[in-house]
């Protein structure tokens, strides 16, 4: 096997990691974002801050904001309001792809993978900022090309193995079964070596051992790369099993913040999905 | 080295150089044997100037997915900087195959350059506004140079626009003069040249779709938003892509233009680019081998038809209707599956009497 899961042996005994980050700086510090389409405000007073190895969720119903928030992290917005600091720096006027070598990657509710490439050529897309070779080496094959590709190769198939997809390597992205290319695109995302990574709905439709396993590999990601994860999902078991704190979302605003048990018991939450007791 | 020729894309890129190398060596026979008529040897270096066109549009429209109209615009500027520069060099080089090479590594880096600032207005725009928008550029290009009178006399090089054309002193030579085009060219293009160029264009272009620049340029093409969000700068590689391709299109336009004694700047017009639009289609997007093979065909096609007249443009747009409708019919693809797999099959086993 490859070495990440020899390191996620001495990992996972640590526990309580949110107690262990409450002295680092952290990786992700959002104030007060807001942003308005025409006169609709899609979100508004939105505050979060991630510790650099924490496993976070955003949950709300539909249309509360969820995704345009992943957006606002990502630069594919611009806030109107507000700001956002990626491991201390802001992000403000910087472009998706800046913004993405700073080191927040993230994954798609409706999954974009590169369809028309095999699976092993979309995470080395991942990597490409860390192969060395020039654009010279590019079009004449130098000998530094097929040193750094036999690196990046060797580095993508670990990646694969991470989350059991080296048996896919060599096939078309676009081919893949669905739950299959959620996976891949989450490797594509760690590919980027990012601080944090957004997934967006890592779970949709997927099956409930398919979700289990799911489960089971976003832990691990974090105890293997140490680094934090913030999720959108609609699955509550999946939330409630994995994450260390959630925010849920109504409306573009922030209704409750809290540890998986407070959230579960805030009448604002419930309200919010289940309507009010008597109308 | 068995490793590598397991990998598909390799064992494609070795077939077409194999490929072009066999009709290469079979084409210089015949030709060396005087077995050619006159009519054929007249088409075989252009036909090597619109392969390299072929795969180096293919590049941009199939590889990086952006619909270029203006393509014969960079062949233009080519085809004319390389006959300037030939003329410049005639008392400096006077070895023919070396001005040659000068003269297309000139037109390329001159069309590479004319590229790159026809680039960044361009490639802000996607799909069909940047093919509209390539479409007027290639026609600029060509309008400028129909309107450039170059001469050269003891002065040095002269250069205009204006329409009263260049005064030279005595003794001085018209190089380029405006609507007439280039006359008095020195032919210096040869065969052989054309062969290196196509494996040099194969080699360059075939070498970057398997790098991380070309997976780059892939992943834009496949999904631009994905590409972003890992952090490819999608502009860069899209113009990474079309001055590669201006490069190429210009050396190939040198090799043009230095195979015929005089060419004027309409032979680069919008039916240029189309043609060479449809070899590229044709031979499948994308597909390097494909472009290499119904360039050929399609530029030896009206020419061999030229008997029949009138009808040869008929028949050349049937044929053209057919190649696609048969190429893209359910029935046909499952065919031609088919065959692939029985040739691979044959590959693997050769792949395993070797060990």
């Amino acid at each position: 096997m490859s070495n990440y899961s020899k390191k996620m042996v001495e990992v996972s005994q640590v526990t309580l990691l949110r107690e262990q980050d409450a002295h680092k700086e952290p990786v992700l510090d959002v104030r007060n974002l807001g942003i308005d389409f025409g006169g609709l405000t899609a979100v508004d007073n939105f505050s979060i801050s991630m510790g650099p190895t924490e496993i976070s969720g955003l949950i709300g119903p539909n249309g509360a904001g969820k995704t345009t928030i992943f957006n606002l992290l990502t630069s594919v917005y611009q806030p109107t309001r507000g700001s956002i600091l990626l491991k201390g720096i802001d992000t403000k006027g910087k472009t998706t792809a800046q913004v993405a070598r700073m080191g927040i990657a993230r994954t798609f509710q409706n999954i974009r993978l590169f369809g028309n490439m095999s699976a092993l050529d979309n995470v080395k897309v991942g990597m490409h900022y860390e192969i060395p070779y020039s654009f010279v080496s590019s079009m004449l094959h130098l000998p530094s090309y097929y040193k750094a590709e036999k690196t990046a190769n060797a580095k993508a198939m670990e990646l694969l193995d991470f989350m059991g997809l080296a048996d896919v390597a060599d096939h078309q992205a676009g081919s893949l079964p669905y739950g299959v290319q959620r996976r891949l695109e989450i490797v594509r995302a760690l590919a980027t070596d990012p601080a944090i990574v957004l997934l967006d709905e890592p779970a949709a439709g997927m099956n409930p051992s398919e979700t289990a396993e799911l489960t089971d590999q976003i832990r691990r990601i974090r105890d293997t790369f140490h680094i934090a994860i913030f999720l959108i999902e609609h699955d509550m078991n999946l939330v409630m099993n994995v994450c260390e704190a959630i925010a849920v979302v109504n409306y573009g605003k922030i209704i409750a913040k809290g540890t998986p048990d407070q959230v579960k018991n805030n009448p604002a939450v419930i309200e919010a999905y289940l309507g009010r007791k008597d109308g | 080295m068995k490793k590598l020729l397991t990998k598909k894309s390799t064992r494609m890129n070795l077939l077409t150089y194999l490929l072009v190398t066999v009709a290469f060596i079979v084409m210089q026979t015949l030709a060396s044997n005087d077995m050619l008529k006159s009519s054929t040897k007249g088409f075989l270096i252009p036909v090597c100037s619109y392969i390299v066109l072929a795969v180096s549009l293919n590049l941009l429209v199939g590889v990086c997915g952006e619909l270029s109209l203006g393509h014969a615009g960079f062949m233009g500027i080519g085809t004319f900087a390389g006959i300037i520069t030939a003329a410049l060099l005639a008392d400096v080089i006077p070895n023919g195959t070396v001005r040659l090479a000068a003269a297309m590594i000139v037109g390329g880096v001159i069309a590479g350059i004319m590229g790159f600032l026809i680039g960044i207005p361009v490639l802000r725009l996607r799909g069909d506004y940047l093919a509209i928008v390539t479409l007027a550029f290639g026609e600029i290009l060509k309008n400028v140079i129909s309107n450039l009178y170059v001469g050269m006399d003891s002065g040095g090089l002269h250069m205009t626009l204006s329409s009263g054309g260049l005064k030279l002193a005595e003794g001085g030579v018209m190089i380029v003069s405006g609507p007439r085009g280039a006359t008095g060219v020195t032919k210096l293009s040869t065969f052989a040249a054309g062969f290196v160029l196509i494996l040099f264009t194969l080699f360059v272009v075939q070498n970057l779709i398997n790098s991380k620049e070309g997976r780059a340029i892939r992943a834009v093409r496949d999904n631009r938003i994905a590409a972003e969000s890992v952090g490819i700068n999608v502009t860069a590689f899209r113009m990474k892509a079309f001055v590669v391709s201006a490069v190429l299109a210009g050396m190939a336009g040198a090799l043009f233009g230095l195979n015929y004694s005089s060419i004027t700047a309409s032979k680069f017009n919008f039916n240029t680019s189309i043609n060479i639009l449809v070899f590229v289609v044709l031979g499948g997007m994308g597909n390097i081998l494909g472009s290499v093979i119904s360039a050929t065909v399609l530029y030896i096609l009206p020419e061999a038809m030229r008997g029949l007249k009138d009808y040869r443009m008929i028949i050349y747009a049937v044929v053209l209707i057919l190649v696609m409708l048969f190429t893209w019919s359910p029935k046909m693809t499952a065919f031609s599956a088919r065959i692939k797999e029985k040739i691979t099959g044959l590959f693997r086993k050769g792949e395993v009497s070797h060990e």
